[in-house]
């Protein structure tokens, strides 16, 4: 007689599935101000408590307060705020676009605008991101032009990269975007390698990886934190925890232990979570981790806590494995509300300007809509060259390519 | 041929300051094969260091290491560890170009020993060239001696794209023909294996005639080279040896013009049979040739096995098997 029960697998489900009733209210969130800012130079092991609480700077009253807060003066808030409605108005306009069948897929990043706005703003001209397919807001917060980014999605006869990439898989060195591959966890490594060639040259350009929640169990993830631990890397590596992976929820990556950030301490990176519907606070764990990766103190891993507020992409409809009421229950609120109600209380912004600026911004939306529209969407009007398919395979088209081209007619 | 190899490797290091080697025991001690010996101590371990044993590591690192502006040149310390890698060449290294629309480029080279007749067993035996052949957006380099080694590692090094170079590992100490079980012949007594210390370069995508013949063309690469001119001269056919040095891109004009003038043609790899870089080179030959062949095409290859250990000699297409491949295509119609 065995004494051994049978084993069964576990399996994590999320709490709540459509039908039920969200609710929040026994999660266990940091009250903004309350966790400690440490120095630049504290050692990671010093700081590992810092993987768990979530750090805020705004509270429930929009007030900021604590350690972290009183880093931005009003009006760069206030281009922060236009920089996060820009992206909300474009990521509105092109989701329409695609529902109107002028591109074949979009993807929006409703709810975690905070995130890339923020963090871009911490950056210095030539520093480089590896982004994912949800960090619009690092070209739109660099005033990358918009009707490019739109001429991209429509792969049309003005396409930047002449109709060879997916929708929103933008590339720009100029604005420090690397071109963006739409596999998931790659770039993460390359970011580090970017940042080892920058400390090999003895520059004083930093790289900041994107990866996200459920991209964290590739082993890209690991190679990454391996290689940044062990050379040092001057990079941030950011985790955006949007709660889903397109239908899988965030503890199938992480099974329901610990946090996303604290896979970090067992390489020895400092790593920090923060509040990612908080701009001022993403601004602050930004730019105290891009500082010390910029004074040679080595790599930070940022967890942006947030939600996805919008479905994965144009793809996908949520309703089928999350409650709509979901994100309304998400207690972190939404970035640009918190973000407008932090400056209105301030007395440097008003219900009146915000209306304003909005409309402002949602007009210029529709006009660069229109000036792209008119090289040609998916399937009207100008189109790239079906020769330049042909070009950039190699730095010289080797024979056999090109007499596939020729083959083809062009 | 690691003489070369490293040879190669520190005239780069020399001329570019941008040139990095990192990889698996690469920095201190020099790599397993010794080929990066001496290198850290001359360029500083900044220059020559030893990476974490993780291949989509090594080559996803090189890649953004690439992309900032540094020419790195990696090892996997064998062919057979690639493949936690492959993502990163196929989907990243090999597309970064095209993607971007040539804004970022990964000027990149990943040298990898290859092949069998080490006892290496399954997993230090691989032949994969073809994985990388299949893919748009890389080249594949393998060299058949020292002195090409050299000028093509070098060539390989200054590509603006990146590059795979496989060294066939048999061939690091001497001019294999395939009979194992005769005394190894070094480099130092076979011509090619005569290279000079300074700096030259082989154009990339380039075929060598490595013995002239009017009876029938032989397509072969790496090791397989010198199996080839062993089988010429043990059958007396009159075969043309050509070695590929680059696989892609291919050198079409110097085999189309060397089967048009024998109109036989065998094609030899060490790789496995179904899908190796032998069904490519067959069917250019077939495209191009057709009318000039007075015999059908015969490939001689690994079996579709993994590398075995104990019965290596008998996967491996040495000497006799090429011979009577040539025998038959000999006395076909």
């Amino acid at each position: 007689m065995s004494e051994t029960e049978p084993l069964s697998l576990y399996v994590p489900e999320p709490e709540f599935r459509p039908g039920d009733t969200p609710d929040y209210s026994d999660v266990k969130i940091a009250a903004a101000g309350e966790v400690d800012r440490p120095a630049l130079n504290a050692k990671a092991d010093d700081i590992r408590e810092l993987a768990y609480p979530i750090i805020r700077v705004l509270n429930r009253d929009g007030k900021a307060v604590g350690p972290w807060a009183d880093m931005l003066s009003a009006e760069e808030l206030r281009e922060g705020l236009r920089d996060m409605l820009k992206v909300r108005a474009f990521d509105a306009r092109m989701q329409m676009a695609q529902r109107q069948g002028k591109t074949s897929f979009y993807m929006q990043c409703l709810g975690e605008e905070a995130i890339a706005t923020a963090f871009r703003k911490a950056l210095k001209p030539g520093d480089m991101n590896f982004p994912t397919y949800r960090q619009q807001g690092l070209l739109i917060a660099d005033d990358y032009p918009i009707v490019e980014m739109m001429n991209q999605i429509y792969s049309n006869g003005a396409d930047p990269l002449k109709g060879r990439q997916l929708p929103i898989m933008y590339s720009s060195k100029k604005h420090g975007f690397f071109t963006i591959s739409g596999n998931l966890a790659t770039q993460f490594i390359q970011a580090v390698g970017w940042a080892m060639g920058s400390a090999i040259a003895g520059d004083t350009k930093i790289a900041a990886g994107w990866i996200g929640d459920g991209s964290t169990a590739e082993s890209d993830f690991h190679s990454a934190l391996v290689f940044a631990s062990c050379y040092r890397a001057p990079v941030v590596l950011n985790i955006v925890n949007n709660q889903w992976a397109i239908s899988t929820f965030q503890g199938i990556a992480r099974g329901k232990a610990a946090t996303f950030a604290s896979r970090g301490l067992g390489f020895g990176i400092p790593s920090l979570r923060v509040d990612g519907n908080d701009y001022l606070a993403v601004y602050a764990v930004s730019k105290w981790a891009i500082d010390r990766a910029r004074q040679g103190l080595g790599p930070t891993l940022i967890e942006h806590v947030t939600y996805r507020a919008g479905a994965h992409s144009t793809s996908d409809d949520p309703s089928a494995y999350r409650p709509k009421e979901e994100s309304d229950a998400w207690p972190l609120g939404d970035p640009v509300e918190r973000l407008k109600t932090h400056l209105i209380g301030l007395g440097e912004w008003s219900e009146e300007r915000h209306t304003q600026t909005k409309a402002e911004i949602e007009s210029k939306i529709v006009q660069a809509q229109k000036e792209a529209e008119s090289h040609g969407t998916l399937h009207d009007g100008d189109k790239p060259l079906v020769r330049d398919m042909f070009e950039d395979v190699f730095e010289v088209t080797p024979p056999h390519l090109l007499a596939q081209r020729q083959e083809a007619g062009y | 041929m690691i003489k070369a190899v490293n040879s190669a490797l520190d005239n780069m290091m020399a001329r570019d300051e941008k040139v990095v080697i990192f990889g698996e025991d690469v920095g201190y001690f020099g790599g397993v094969f010794r080929c990066t010996e001496g290198l850290q101590e001359k360029y500083g371990a900044q220059r020559c260091f030893d990476s974490p044993i993780n291949e989509s590591g090594i080559i996803g690192a090189a890649i953004g290491m690439a992309a900032y502006g540094m020419r790195p040149c990696v090892e996997i310390q064998f062919a057979d560890y690639m493949y936690p890698g492959y993502d990163q060449l196929t989907q990243e290294a090999a597309r970064i170009r095209y993607r971007s629309d040539h804004d970022f480029t990964a000027p990149m080279t990943v040298r990898m020993p290859t092949g069998g007749g080490i006892f290496g067993g399954q997993t230090h035996s691989q032949s994969p060239e073809a994985l990388f052949a299949h893919v748009s957006g890389l080249k594949t380099v393998i060299p058949s001696n020292p002195y090409d080694a050299k000028g093509l590692l070098i060539a390989s090094i200054e590509d603006n794209d990146p590059v795979i170079f496989l060294e066939p590992k048999r061939l690091y100490n001497g001019p294999f023909d395939g009979h194992h079980d005769r005394p190894i012949t070094p480099w130092s007594k076979h011509e090619l294996g005569d290279v000079p210390e300074d700096y030259y370069s082989i154009p990339l995508g380039k075929a060598a005639i490595r013995r002239e013949g009017a009876d029938v063309t032989v397509l072969a690469y790496g090791t397989m080279v010198y199996v080839a001119e062993t089988a010429a001269e043990e059958t007396g056919i009159d075969a043309e040896v050509i070695d590929l040095r680059t696989i892609l891109p291919y050198d079409l004009e110097t085999i189309q013009t060397s089967v048009e003038k024998t109109g036989r043609c065998v094609i030899v790899h060490e790789a496995t049979k179904t899908c190796g870089f032998g069904s490519e080179l067959m069917s250019l030959v077939q495209e191009n040739c057709f009318y000039h062949l007075e015999a059908p095409i015969i490939r001689v290859t690994g079996y579709d096995t993994p590398y075995p250990h104990a019965h290596e000699w008998e996967y491996f297409p040495g000497p006799a098997r090429v011979g009577e491949a040539l025998k038959k295509v000999m006395e076909a119609a």
